[in-house]
């Protein structure tokens, strides 16, 4: 089985990103924004970081780059995505994903473990753990307040879109404690925290951010 | 020579910290005029000559398309002599 891990410039997460993906049991493929191939992988991972310095606004300038249109083209056809901070920013200026991160509400740089609440075990990235279950992950942004305007809202909580949650204080505004969601079928998952940099207890909070790359192997063999 | 310009402002129901930490600043420096603060973004955009209709619908789609996320943001397009 054949992850991406696509590098944009000023990608910070995707060595990290890459080694979950090997830890996780799966071979690691590295992509570049430029690639015009997939290089004939199953599913794709795209990291936390700065892409383009994040002009514009974040991820506005990567949905553009040559690769992204392979993997819009193939998300919409099932293909398994997850965007991990930037990447989540990515996915939804993508519009594979709906709403929109905006500043922190309180203007800080935020960089701290944080307790998460898996509130939907049913997806491509999030079938290794239990429904309710509670982990911490890094979580590391600017820019990770969830917006969508309320009729998005009732529609991603009343499908179940919603995959996780913060625990406890709101660490940055998002709507409804929301820190990760996925689209209609499930393959495509955007999730605020660093899942990648809680693999192993030696140099992250937990390991327990693996199950989300364990998880792309369960739903491959499904 | 005439500019097209491109303002983008986040839509009124999103939350705009940056302009909250300006509105709270202004009184700190003793101006006590604001009720509210919005920050958003200006585009200035310029093309050979005077704007045509079809260069201000092409912006248009521009504006839509990358300028703005219309998810969180409105624009408005318009000529600055």
């Amino acid at each position: 089985m054949r992850v991406g891990v696509i590098t944009f410039p000023g990608t910070l997460d995707d060595r990290d990103a890459a080694r979950a993906v090997v830890v996780g049991g799966a071979e690691a493929v590295s992509l570049w924004h430029g690639d015009a191939d997939l290089k004939s992988v199953d599913a794709v991972v795209l990291p936390g970081g700065f892409s383009y310095g994040d002009y514009l606004r974040c991820g506005a300038i990567s949905r553009f780059a040559p690769v992204m249109q392979l993997v819009i083209e193939a998300a919409n056809k099932g293909m398994p995505v997850l965007g991990i901070c930037n990447g989540f920013q990515v996915l939804c200026e993508s519009h594979l994903l709906p709403g929109a991160l905006t500043r922190n509400s309180d203007l800080h740089f935020l960089c701290r473990d944080q307790e998460i609440e898996i509130v939907n075990n049913q997806t491509a990235w999030t079938n290794s753990f239990k429904q309710g279950e509670q982990i911490v992950i890094p979580l590391k942004n600017g820019e990770g307040s969830f917006q969508c305007d309320d009729q998005t809202l009732a529609m991603l909580e009343g499908e179940g879109r919603v995959i996780a949650r913060y625990v406890g204080e709101n660490p940055n505004g998002s709507r409804n404690l929301i820190a990760g969601i996925t689209n209609a079928k499930g393959n495509v998952v955007g999730l605020m925290p660093h899942p990648e940099h809680a693999i192993n207890e030696l140099t992250g909070p937990s390991a327990q951010g693996l199950g989300f790359f364990t998880s792309i192997l369960n739903a491959m063999v499904k | 020579m005439a500019k097209i310009v491109v303002d983008v402002m986040l839509k009124p129901e999103i939350l705009d910290p940056q302009g909250n930490a300006v509105a709270s600043a202004l009184p700190r420096l003793g101006f006590t005029f604001a009720t509210s603060v919005r920050q958003g973004k200006r585009f200035e955009i310029e093309v050979v000559g005077e704007p045509t209709a079809a260069q201000l619908a092409e912006v248009e789609k521009a504006a839509e398309v990358l300028l703005s996320n219309p998810v969180i943001e409105n624009f408005v397009v318009r000529v600055e002599k």
